[in-house]
Parts: structure tokens; C-alpha cells; sequence
């Protein structure tokens, strides 16, 4: 049974981690945009989202109906005034430029938020829980996971069965050709990218709900979306979700045999499917 | 050798290009008239694919340099050559790889739309044209034959609903089989009305599917005329210069 617990709460931790890797699947792994800032915009949202709550009393719903909009633009700006001067063939530009857009916002945070922890008010909602066959599950990491894979399904769909999605794999695939095709790339990276972060802003109302945040944190949430998007395989969606529950479930059963062993449990598993399967779970060799 | 203005589609003006410091095009003339097909022969180095990179804006060049119906358009964003009804089939087919033939093609016909380009081409039209696209519609264009890509590319093409179709080597590495088949869809394509312009290895190919000819040798076109009408020997000092014996 306490095998079994542990299953179901690395399926609900995927969940989290799911809504950080999608717009990295989406970035790195269709795109072939490396943005090291990916955690720092996670961490930059939620801290904007916990001063909106304070400042204005918000509930968790109304700091998620700001904060999408806001990502979504901040991730258009985000390529159009720097991703688009690096794109390419060469993934090292667009990794040194938001590597520096990394170090430059983690200080931002700083000046204005301080080193101090915090969290997003819920009131009530992050600690409820309802137990199932005996095992309590939580309501917060349940939304999450109803959240991670609707936007999962939302953007397969979307990348497989509408023009912009089709615009886009053909870009991702062969920018000239696509410009040769009547492809405007820059503006479909762009919309792209404000997607991506977009999908940022769902993952920072839930973080900051279900722990705390501070300025530094974003490396982690950077890390584990990585992991999950290369578990998973790149350029597959799904495979970013999959790969973010096998991320989840590793924590979790690592967690069990150890309390200090949870974290480094997903390293070991990512290292693994790296070792024996790099072109991940569900990526085409 | 003057063609009248009024019905050329497309032409360069000294059109000149280059790659950072190496000058690839010298003063380039080159007229298409409307439902024209010119060929552009010339040996590898000649300048041939650079100048149709030249006219798809995918190098800089100058707004007169290139015309269009004769508006000034040289330098203008690829996509936006698209929209204003110039297509290319690429050198080496440039297919959107990891995507069906029927995604592949329906990136041409989504782009078409957005852009407000109406014409004679549609999927199924296409289908007619080269029937194996329909049976291989599922198909992921990486696992197509070389002609098969070939057909998908210049479908692609088409489906941008061009006045001017730029087709860059599209004979290169096929069966000779293959190349007649693909070569029978010319008249078909310019019987919309589309101009064609045919960056050809094979001369003996160029003269007969083409109107009028085009020789280029390092940047500089060496003889132009009516396909039909210039020699062997002609096309042999143009295509290796006036300095080389043509034996």
C-alpha cells in the first residue's frame, strides 16, 4: 500500500512538473530553443501573482486569469525582442542569451521581492484532501493534474490539427523552407513562445499554492522540466507529460526508501533513460 | 532579343549578390514573360541557384534589382515573395521532415489562404496531377522515394497558387523515368498561366521543355535565346567560356 501511495503521488507530482514541461517541449523540443530562463519565468510569475494576491486580496482564480495573459505576452515579447535575433540552426546563441536573461532576472526578484520565501494564499483549497481506498490524495495536486493534461491535450491538438500548428513543425523542421512556403517564421515563433510561457502561467499559480517561492528557486523547476521533456522525447508532447510522471513517480518512490533520496531518485532515472534510450521514451530515434 | 515590357512577369535588373566578401552574381539580366517557361543552364558554380535565392529575398539584394509585373520588389522577406506569387522548388526538395505528405502540402494551402492567394490549385487537382501523393498521403515524407519528394515538393510549391514557379534542379538525382514523369506535369502547370523558370543540369532537357534559355557561367549570363534555336556549339562556348576550346 505504501508502494501503491507513493505511485499516486508521483502521477499528482508529474502533474506539476507537466505544467513546466510543456512549454519546454514546446520550446526545446520542437522549436530547438534552449531558454535557460524557463525556471526563472515559472518564479518571476508566481511572485507577481502572490503580490497581486496580496496587494488586491485575489483568490487563486482571478491571479490565474491575470497572470496567463501576462505570461503570454511576456513570452511574445521574450522572441520577438531576443529569441528571434538568435534563432537558427545553433542552439548556443539562444542558450547565451537567455542564460543571461537567467542571472539578470533572479537579480530583478531579488531588488524587488528579497531573498524571503512565499506563497500564494488558497484559501483552504492547498490543504484539503479526500481519501480514496485509503489513501488521502489532495485536492490542489488533483486540479493540477486535471490542468496539466487538458493543456497537454489542448496543445497536441493544436500542434497536429490547426494551421498554426502545422506552421509551426513546418518551421521547427526547415525555417527557409517554411519561409519558402509562405511562412512568416518569426511571427510563428513568436506566437509559439507566447504560448509556451502562457502555459507558465498556470505553473506558477499552482507552485506558488502548493509550496513556496523564492527568487533563486527557478534552476530546479528548469531542471526537472528538462528532464521530463528529454525522458519523454523531443518533440512529442505527450511524451513531455509521460516524461514528467516517470520524473514525478521516481521523486516520490524515491522519497519512500529516503527522504534525502527523492530529488537525486529523478536524476538516477533521467540519467538512465539517457543512457539506454537517448532519443527518449517516445522520440523517434 | 528585347522583350516588351508590358508582359514580363518577372525580371532582374543587374541584379547583383553576394555571400559576405564573394561576389556570386555580376549584373544579371534575366526577363520571364507571363506563361513563359525559360530555362537557366549553366555548369555547378555558375551562379544559377544563387540567383533564384536572390529573387526569393533569401539573399540581399537591391528593391530594383528585381521586378515583379514591374514594381520594384528585390530584398522582400521570402514569405512575403509567396504571397506576391513567386514559388520555389527548392534545391535538394527541402521537404518538412517528421510531417505527412498530406501535412506537407496542407502547410501550402493554410499559407495560401492566410495570405489571400487564390488560384487554380488544390489538393485534389494535385492528386490528379501526381496520384501517388494521394495514395502516400499518410505517408512521412522521409520515407519517399526521391522522385515521390520531388512530387511533394513541387506539389508544395503549386499550392502557393504562384504567377512564377522557380524550380531548382529538379531533375537532379532521379531515375531518368522519373524525371520524364515529373517533366510531363510541365505543361499542365503552365496551362494555369504560371510562368516557369527551370534551373536545369541536363541541356538537352532544358532546350526542349523550356521557350527560351538562359546560360550563365561565373555570375554572368553568357547567351540567352529561344530554346529551340540555339546551337550546341552556341550553348558549348557559353556554358565554358570563350577561352575554352569546345572540341
Amino acid at each position: 500500500m505504501q508502494w501503491f501511495d507513493a505511485l499516486v503521488q508521483g502521477v499528482l507530482l508529474g502533474g506539476m512538473y507537466a505544467q513546466y514541461a510543456l512549454g519546454m517541449a514546446l520550446m526545446f523540443g520542437v522549436m530547438r530553443i534552449v531558454n535557460v530562463s524557463h525556471g526563472d519565468l515559472v518564479i518571476l510569475l508566481s511572485l507577481i501573482g502572490i503580490s497581486l494576491a496580496t496587494s488586491f486580496g485575489l483568490g487563486p482564480f482571478w491571479v490565474m486569469a491575470a497572470l496567463v495573459p501576462l505570461a503570454v505576452a511576456m513570452g511574445w515579447i521574450l522572441q520577438k525582442v531576443i529569441l528571434n535575433r538568435v534563432v537558427g540552426d545553433d542552439p548556443l546563441p539562444s542558450l547565451i542569451a537567455t542564460f543571461g536573461l537567467s542571472l539578470a532576472l533572479q537579480n530583478l526578484m531579488l531588488q524587488i521581492w528579497s531573498a524571503n520565501s512565499r506563497s500564494l494564499p488558497g484559501g483552504g483549497i492547498e490543504s484539503r484532501s479526500v481519501e480514496v481506498a485509503g489513501i488521502y490524495v489532495g485536492l490542489l495536486p488533483v486540479i493540477v493534474l486535471v490542468f496539466a493534461t487538458a493543456l497537454t491535450l489542448c496543445l497536441d491538438l493544436m500542434l497536429k490539427r490547426t494551421r498554426f500548428g502545422r506552421a509551426l513543425r513546418a518551421a521547427a523542421a526547415d525555417v527557409e523552407a517554411a519561409a519558402m512556403t509562405g511562412i512568416n517564421p518569426r511571427a510563428v515563433y513568436a506566437s509559439a513562445t507566447a504560448i509556451a510561457v502562457g502555459i507558465l502561467g498556470f505553473a506558477a499559480v499552482f507552485q506558488s499554492l502548493r509550496s513556496t517561492v523564492a527568487p533563486a528557486d527557478g534552476g530546479a523547476q528548469l531542471v526537472y522540466a528538462f528532464e521530463a521533456v528529454i525522458i519523454g522525447g523531443m518533440g512529442s508532447v505527450w511524451g513531455a507529460f509521460i516524461g514528467s510522471m516517470v520524473l514525478g513517480i521516481s521523486q516520490a518512490i524515491g522519497f519512500r526508501i529516503d527522504p534525502g533520496f527523492g530529488v537525486l531518485a529523478g536524476h538516477l532515472v533521467f540519467l538512465l533513460v539517457l543512457a539506454t534510450r537517448p532519443q527518449g521514451l517516445f522520440g523517434k530515434s | 532579343m528585347m522583350e516588351t515590357l508590358s508582359t514580363s512577369v518577372l525580371s532582374t535588373h543587374g541584379l547583383v549578390a553576394r555571400y559576405g566578401d564573394f561576389q556570386a552574381l555580376y549584373g544579371v539580366d534575366v526577363t520571364v514573360n507571363e506563361g513563359e517557361a525559360v530555362a537557366l543552364i549553366g555548369a555547378n558554380g555558375a551562379g544559377k541557384s544563387t540567383f533564384l535565392r536572390a529573387i526569393m529575398g533569401l539573399l540581399p539584394v537591391a528593391p530594383d534589382m528585381v521586378r515583379l509585373g514591374g514594381q520594384p520588389i528585390g530584398g522582400t522577406p521570402t514569405d512575403r515573395m509567396v504571397q506576391k506569387g513567386v514559388a520555389i522548388v527548392p534545391e535538394g526538395r527541402r521537404l518538412f521532415s517528421g510531417m505527412s505528405v498530406e501535412d506537407n502540402l496542407r502547410v501550402a494551402v493554410d499559407q495560401a489562404e492566410r495570405l489571400g492567394r487564390k488560384g487554380g490549385w488544390s489538393l485534389s487537382r494535385l492528386h490528379q496531377l501526381f496520384p501517388i501523393l494521394k495514395e502516400k498521403a499518410r505517408t512521412p515524407v522521409q520515407s519517399l522515394s526521391g522522385g515521390q519528394q520531388q512530387m511533394v515538393s513541387i506539389g508544395r510549391a503549386l499550392l502557393c497558387q504562384p504567377k512564377v514557379l522557380l524550380c531548382d534542379e529538379i531533375s537532379l538525382g532521379l531515375a531518368p523515368k522519373v524525371i520524364r514523369e515529373i517533366y510531363a506535369a510541365l505543361p499542365e502547370i503552365r496551362g494555369q498561366g504560371t510562368a516557369v523558370v527551370l534551373v536545369e543540369q541536363d541541356v538537352g532537357l532544358a532546350q526542349s521543355a523550356t521557350d527560351r534559355l538562359y546560360c550563365m557561367l561565373e555570375g554572368r549570363v553568357t547567351l540567352s535565346g529561344r530554346s529551340g534555336e540555339v546551337t550546341r556549339e552556341q550553348i558549348g562556348a557559353a556554358y565554358f567560356g570563350g577561352s575554352h576550346a569546345v572540341v
